[in-house]
């Protein structure tokens, strides 16, 4: 555990130089939520009628949750692009731990879109959003924000290690901008119809982002929603437990096995 | 004295679907010896070092390395060895000098700043230390690889190619590095294109074709599987046939006729004929000699005629 503690911090130093070097593709992930909020805030907030609540305080947590699902597509890609590069042999050969190059991959996309947040908040309280609820409850919804974040990064690492493929990478990043217009990130599912309203409810964005709302103080939990839209803090955890379970042993073996 | 192996292995197997890349891979290279691997493209030499290396894992067969089984002890394995590979492994996005801290922070060495100022010293590569390695020319990334395989001295050392596509300098910088690390007592083994280069460093040559070790030996005695090439010019056609006579006597060879150019040519597996023997025996003969050569045989030849006599076997 101390090896892999140790591994993984040489390889989250890596991970975070690489970026540095690159920014381009962050730089990229991370103002596209912003002129999202501007868009759907002022084009759809003036169609939309929102009883009790503003569309753009309701929206950005919707964007937050979204844009942390991006995190399939970005570790995906990342992990796609190292699998041609002669450097993962050398990990490979190398004493080190197995679960050492996932993980500092993933710990480094989450300081850095951690950071990266931080723009879309600032635009967020210029156009009306506010922390109405306890500093406690904020944090918490930070937490929750930046786990989903992981779990999203170990999804796309092991997709990403499956395919060794960048640009079928790129082509699933085109079907993950989609989920979130499947869950209650940018409307509300109440109005979707029955069948519909199930699927929303079920992606495992919804209930992040009822959580975010809730414990921002930003929009209420609705109404005879299903359970983890209903019990929003649990039943983010309880997807992100599932997700993190099924997908780190998945993404570490894999990356163990390389093409054995 | 016992000798004991650095690497030993037993009917390795490996297949990629339909392709069987190795079919019982037997190779035996003695501690602090360089074993090269000789073979055509194809025969399977880069798919023995992924396995050797734990890379790849073996469908059938065993080996040990540096004492430890392949398979079961890979950890163990990769503590001990250095691996160089024909794509050179080095992060791209990371300088010289990053890359190379980095290697040293996972082989736990103490102060891996050091080591890595060490490593760029030796191998040239001071100037560029900080500079990503995306922008080194081929040599520079060969060398600044090699260096990431030695951040500690390994017992057994791979190189699948290391000197393909280099210019002369680099390629030299790398043999130099080769014979130090063999003085030290490392094992090498390398794979090669190029037959001087194995002649020049390896110890033993392990001759590698579709999937297996077809001959084993020293360079030597590899050449001496070929013999060596007797030329005699006459001056006259009549000439010929009394050189032939001499040739056959000397060498037991079947004699060959180049009637252009008045040739008479024969092989010989006879190491201590001479020159000055051929001269006499030709003189002595009555031969109207105009030019002789004794042309000892390359690893060239050995490479060409053994790989092809095996393709005769096979068709």
């Amino acid at each position: 555990m101390t090896a892999l503690a140790y591994d993984g911090t040489a390889m989250l130093g890596r991970q975070l130089r690489r970026m540095r070097n690159n920014p381009g593709l962050l730089i990229l992930t991370q103002t596209m939520p912003i002129s999202m909020l501007l868009f759907f805030g002022y084009v759809f907030g003036s169609a939309l009628a929102m009883p009790g609540a503003d569309y753009r305080a309701f929206l950005l947590p919707g964007l937050l949750v979204a844009t942390a699902a991006g995190g399939v597509m970005a570790g995906m890609f990342q992990a796609a692009q190292d699998t041609h590069r002669g450097v993962m042999d050398r990990f490979r050969t190398l004493p080190m731990s197995r679960a050492a190059v996932p993980l500092g991959q993933a710990v480094a996309d989450l300081v850095v879109t951690a950071a990266g947040t931080v723009p879309l908040l600032l635009v967020g309280l210029a156009v009306g959003w506010r922390i109405e609820g306890s500093a406690a409850e904020a944090a918490g919804a930070f937490g929750l924000l930046l786990l989903f974040r992981f779990a999203a990064t170990w999804i796309g690492i092991f997709l990403g290690l499956l395919t060794r493929n960048e640009e079928a990478a790129g082509q699933l990043g085109g079907a993950t901008f989609l989920l979130p217009l499947l869950s209650n990130a940018y409307i509300p599912a109440d109005g979707l119809p029955g069948w519909l309203r199930v699927v929303a409810e079920w992606n495992p964005i919804s209930a992040v982002t009822t959580a975010l709302r809730d414990l921002f103080g930003n929009a209420p939990v609705p109404e005879g929603a299903a359970w983890p839209v209903a019990h929003p803090v649990a039943g983010s955890l309880a997807w992100c437990t599932v997700l993190l379970v099924v997908f780190v042993p998945l993404a570490v073996r894999r990356y163990a096995h390389g093409e054995r | 004295m016992t000798t004991t192996y650095a690497v030993l292995s037993e009917g390795l197997e490996k297949r990629f679907g339909a392709v069987h890349a190795l079919r019982g891979l037997d190779l035996a290279v003695a501690t602090g010896t360089v074993c090269g691997i000789l073979g055509p493209n194809g025969a399977g030499k880069t798919t023995a070092v992924r396995l050797l290396t734990t890379l790849l894992r073996p469908d059938a067969g065993s080996a040990r390395i540096a004492g430890h089984d392949l398979v079961r002890e890979a950890a163990a394995v990769r503590r001990r060895i250095g691996v160089t590979g024909q794509y050179a492994s080095v992060d791209g996005d990371l300088t010289g000098r990053q890359n190379l801290r980095l290697f040293a922070r996972l082989h736990r060495v103490r102060g891996p700043a050091e080591r890595a100022g060490e490593l760029l010293d030796r191998f040239g590569l001071a100037e560029a230390a900080d500079r990503p390695a995306s922008t080194y020319s081929g040599g520079m990334r060969r060398r600044l690889d090699l260096a990431a395989s030695l951040i500690r001295r390994p017992e057994v050392l791979f190189l699948d190619e290391p000197t393909t596509g280099l210019d002369p300098a680099s390629r030299n910088l790398i043999r130099e590095a080769v014979r130090d690390l063999t003085a030290d007592g490392t094992t090498v083994l390398l794979t090669t294109q190029y037959l001087e280069e194995a002649d020049q460093l390896a110890h033993d040559i392990a001759l590698v074709d579709r999937g297996r070790v077809t001959h084993t030996g020293s360079p030597a005695q590899l050449k001496s599987l070929i013999g060596t090439h007797v030329e005699a010019v006459v001056a006259d056609t009549d000439a010929m046939g009394r050189a032939a006579g001499v040739l056959d006597q000397l060498t037991g060879g079947q004699p060959s006729f180049d009637h252009e150019r008045n040739a008479v040519g024969a092989v010989s597996r006879d190491a201590t004929l001479t020159l000055p023997r051929l001269v006499r025996e030709l003189d002595a003969a009555g031969v109207p000699l105009l030019d002789v050569s004794l042309r000892p045989p390359t690893l060239d030849d050995v490479f060409l005629r053994l790989t092809e006599d095996d393709k005769e076997r096979v068709a």
